[in-house]
């Protein structure tokens, strides 16, 4: 029965939700800008040498050869599926929210190895997501309300303007840090972004750190991390450590978790904190989506495990990755060669930018470095940072992040990625960098002649 | 600093924490914990709880194992796959990999037998089909909206539909008396009723075939549905997630035949919720579509999808496994006819001991009629029968109150999730159960006519 309907050319359009149209989802930022350049005109080393060099993807290459090997070694034998240990069937079934006991123990050993077994981990407090990106919206919706506020020192990645606030709405209130002090935390900025929440009739309900952090590849200091845990104690806060780069820290000594202080403090009001961590950056593999929340609330794990429901690791990747994680020679030697490969390719980039004429912030970790391009921008302005950015991604073709997509204060720095390539491509990426800086110093000197 | 109070702490998470959203208080529950405390075993525990509230597709895994015998290249661990492994580990765009959109949008043509074609750009993925249903939500509706929905309807909708995203569920009351049918007049006043009450009704959604009822919905009541929400101008989800496992006549039609084929439906109201947990039995896979015809919620979702991508170890499994043609045929097949095996097994042992079912042709389990043996028509009741078939009988059934159906005994019992030997098992505890709750029935009529005979004799 088919019933006539008035079809107007114009419809009026089919609502969709206020999330849906509003644009949260931050895509419309320089940081994903560039990244359609490079989509358009992909570097590669033969069959386009002249394209864009993608510097803007945080992504860790560099220790793939490491996982192929241990895979030649173990290769899954498909006549039993995960070396035998569970059948095909058994592993398709298995949709227990808890994850797998065996994937979460080989979880908790490998951030305790990470932490050179300064910290312990009870595999028990580990809540499973599909990737970090999932657990720090969990806890989230978790941990505040819409229209309440976590704090997030700045300059901080992009992402976490639709992870933290997307679908959960909930602000975000920027702490402001500056390169007076290698943008480290201070009480004062903390007080300050907490007081404005409070000015503008906003409840605060924790802090969100990331140690060792991105875009700026420093670690935080002990005494920062035990001035940070005092300031949300005193406020009756939360405190989100986001360690996703713990295994990516050059020197293992150097790195100090919110772990490690908890365990000193024998987890006096550990039961504020909550560490996020993932294998996307450590291990390279960010196809995979395992993320996971480590909770000293019991209360939140209970919750965050319900809710993990909706973004729970593949059952066929939890299998595969409890037997590699379990082989302690494996992570062990994993976690060193690639500390080791990292801290290289950070001394190659910093020296080849310092033949350049251009300086870094001091890094320890991650795959990025902080360059400081301030002295060269025309105006001291967020204009004239884009102006530079638009220069280096059209004429350099260099696809680097401006900091201002990053909510730095200050304008002129720049993230840059280095482990997501070859050397040789890095190689190549210098070089550019260096002929533009040249190029610059020339135009210059003409115009002064003038 | 001291130790804060529990009540402290309470106050220390978002109401969403603190609520009961997650569903877990219901009794439904209840049911799996005497499970998990006395789980049935055919050597180590012969005499434990039989788990029949699980809809899981256990029926086809040795065909699908000798797959995966048969193409080790499918998985980036094996000697044959591992030259993929990079690439597929570290790719991480949200539109998933080419392959596994193409091999997903041909397996659902497939199941639909080729009566419809779906595009692969208009594929999204989500964490399962809980996160997609919640997803598409997110997309759809504000909190305080709402979501009509057919009951009796699926328990966890209430949590996947409702817990994060603030939106309500109003229910569309289905009565046996025509089979449990969606009628116009049922959806006009479920509307009605909302919008007396301020509600703003944004979707339908509808599970086809129907989870816990096992129907499919006919074209009848299809343009019913399409016309309904044209007519309202609002959305229309339907999940079909249980779309392979259609056993005997008539055939399953999709939501995408209706509209394919209708001019007059916008096509922006349409989407479609799949996965495969159900059809293929890979609940821990985690593979979760979401199919819309409006431009904007497919972008809007693939954006979204990020927090519930498919790892793409998995992605590369499936596009591998699914553009098999040869396998995917003969599976689509074998895998309906086992179904098929076991419904007429079940509906045959319980006609021995008069137990009706609703007359089902798909999925995983059956909506059992067992008001005949309820003391009272009533909830309370229905409880008691429930306890009774858990503790005593030792099998876990699904109560229908925990489905919203208004209607007490009702039960639906899965069939698919364990072997022959284990049916067969069940079935004879039922039949004895039966038996015994007549006999009980007959017994105290004997003792009531005993009674009123002696009575009278006492009186004359």
């Amino acid at each position: 029965m088919a019933i006539a309907i008035d079809i107007e050319i114009e419809k009026p359009s089919v609502g969709l939700s206020r999330v849906a149209v509003s644009d949260t989802h931050g895509e419309d930022s320089p940081y994903f800008e560039g990244w359609k350049v490079y989509d358009e005109n992909p570097y590669d080393e033969v069959r386009n040498p002249l394209g864009v060099i993608q510097m803007g993807l945080a992504e860790n290459q560099v220790s793939f050869d490491l996982i192929e090997e241990y895979l030649e070694q173990h290769p899954e034998a498909s006549a039993t599926w995960g070396n035998g240990t569970s059948s095909f069937k058994e592993n398709a079934l298995f949709q227990d929210y808890h994850g797998l006991k065996t994937f979460r123990k080989a979880m908790a050993s490998f951030m305790e190895q990470i932490r050179g077994e300064r910290a312990k981990f009870d595999p028990d407090r580990i809540v499973l997501t599909a990737g970090a990106t999932a657990a720090n919206e969990l806890l989230t919706f978790i941990l505040a309300n819409p229209g309440d506020a976590l704090l997030v020192p700045t300059p901080y990645y992009p992402g976490f303007d639709r992870d933290l606030r997307w679908r959960t709405g909930v602000k975000i209130i920027p702490v402001h840090c500056n390169s007076s002090n290698d943008f480290q935390v201070t009480p004062q900025a903390l007080e300050e972004a907490y007081n404005q929440a409070l000015a503008m009739n906003i409840k605060v309900r924790g802090l969100l750190i990331t140690n060792p952090s991105n875009p700026l590849g420093t670690l935080i200091q002990r005494s920062v991390l035990e001035e940070i845990l005092e300031f949300v104690t005193r406020k009756n806060i939360h405190l989100v450590s986001d360690e996703i780069y713990s295994g990516s820290v050059f020197s293992s000594s150097e790195f100090t978790s919110i772990a490690e202080i908890l365990e000193s403090q024998k987890y006096r009001n550990a039961e504020r904190v909550h560490i996020v961590y993932s294998l996307s950056k450590d291990l390279g593999l960010p196809g995979f989506r395992v993320g996971m929340i480590y909770s000293y609330n019991d209360q939140v794990v209970t919750t965050a495990r319900r809710m993990s429901s909706f973004s729970l690791v593949s059952s066929q990747t939890q299998n595969f990755l409890a037997s590699m994680l379990s082989d302690t020679k494996f992570t062990k030697n994993y976690i060193k060669i690639n500390r080791q490969r990292l801290r290289k390719r950070y001394e190659m980039i910093i020296e080849g930018l310092r033949k350049a004429g251009i300086e870094c912030l001091k890094g320890n970790g991650g795959l990025f470095c902080w360059m400081n391009l301030s002295p060269f921008l025309e105006k001291p302005t967020r204009e004239g940072e884009l102006g530079l950015w638009n220069s280096i991604l059209h004429e350099v073709k260099l696809n680097i992040s401006p900091g201002s997509s990053c909510y730095c204060s200050e304008p002129g720095w720049f993230r840059v990625c280095f482990a997501n390539m070859s050397e040789q491509t890095l190689e190549v990426a210098l070089k550019r960098i260096h002929d533009f800086m040249e190029k610059r110093k020339t135009d210059q000197r003409n115009h002064l002649s003038y | 600093m001291g130790s804060t109070s529990s009540e402290q702490q309470k106050n220390l998470l978002s109401k969403i924490a603190t609520n009961h959203g997650h569903g877990e208080d219901s009794p439904y529950f209840d049911g799996w914990k005497a499970y998990d405390e006395n789980p049935y075993h055919p050597t180590k525990n012969p005499d434990g709880v039989i788990q029949m509230g699980l809809a899981e597709n256990q029926l086809c895994f040795d065909f699908i194992e000798d797959w995966i015998k048969r193409n080790p290249q499918a998985s980036i661990c094996t000697t044959e796959g591992i030259q993929e492994f990079k690439d597929t580990a570290i790719f991480q765009d949200y539109h998933g990999l080419p392959a596994f959109r193409e091999a997903v949008a041909k397996f659902m043509g497939k199941v639909r037998g080729e009566r419809v074609r779906f595009d692969p750009d208009r594929i999204v993925m989500g964490g399962g089909s809980t996160g997609a249903n919640e997803m598409i939500t997110f997309c759809l509706a504000d909190p305080g909206d709402a979501f009509l929905i057919p009951s009796p309807y699926y328990p966890a909708f209430d949590r996947d539909l409702r817990w994060r995203t603030g939106v309500q569920l109003l229910p569309i009351i289905c009565e046996s008396s025509n089979d449990f049918k969606i009628t116009k007049a049922a959806l006009e006043m479920a509307y009605e009723k909302a919008q007396q009450a301020n509600i703003n009704v944004k979707g339908l959604m509808i599970i086809n075939p129907s989870n816990p009822l096992g129907t499919i919905l006919d074209k009848e009541t299809l343009q019913t549905i399409v016309s309904f929400i044209n007519q309202k101008n609002i959305h229309l989800i339907c999940d079909e997630i249980y779309a392979a496992t259609v056993f005997s006549q008539p055939k399953f039609i999709s939501i995408a035949e209706i509209i394919e084929g209708d001019g007059s439906c916008n096509p922006n109201l349409i989407h479609i919720v799949y996965s495969l947990s159900k059809d293929m039995g890979f609940p821990g896979f985690r593979v979760g579509i979401i199919y819309s015809y409006n431009d904007e919620v497919v972008n809007c979702a693939r954006k979204m999808s990020s927090f519930g991508l498919v790892s793409t170890q998995t992605q590369h499994l499936i596009a591998s496994m699914l553009s098999d043609d040869e396998f995917i045929g003969k599976f689509i097949i074998e895998n309906s006819n086992r179904l098929a095996t076991r419904y007429k097994n079940i509906r045959r042992e319980l006609d021995k001991v008069s137990i009706g079912c609703l007359k089902s042709n798909a999925g995983l389990f059956c909506w059992m009629d067992l008001r005949k043996l309820l003391k009272e028509p009533t909830l309370q009741e229905e409880m008691v029968l429930w306890g009774k078939i858990i503790k005593e009988v030792k099998l876990n059934f699904s109560p229908g109150s925990s489905f919203h159906c208004y209607e007490p005994g009702w039960f639906r019992v899965c069939f698919a999730n364990m072997d022959d030997e284990t049916m067969e098992i069940a079935l004879k505890r039922l039949q004895k159960f039966v038996k015994r709750s007549k006999e009980k029935r007959c017994g105290s009529k004997e003792e009531i006519l005993q009674k009123q005979s002696s009575a009278k004799h006492l009186i004359s």
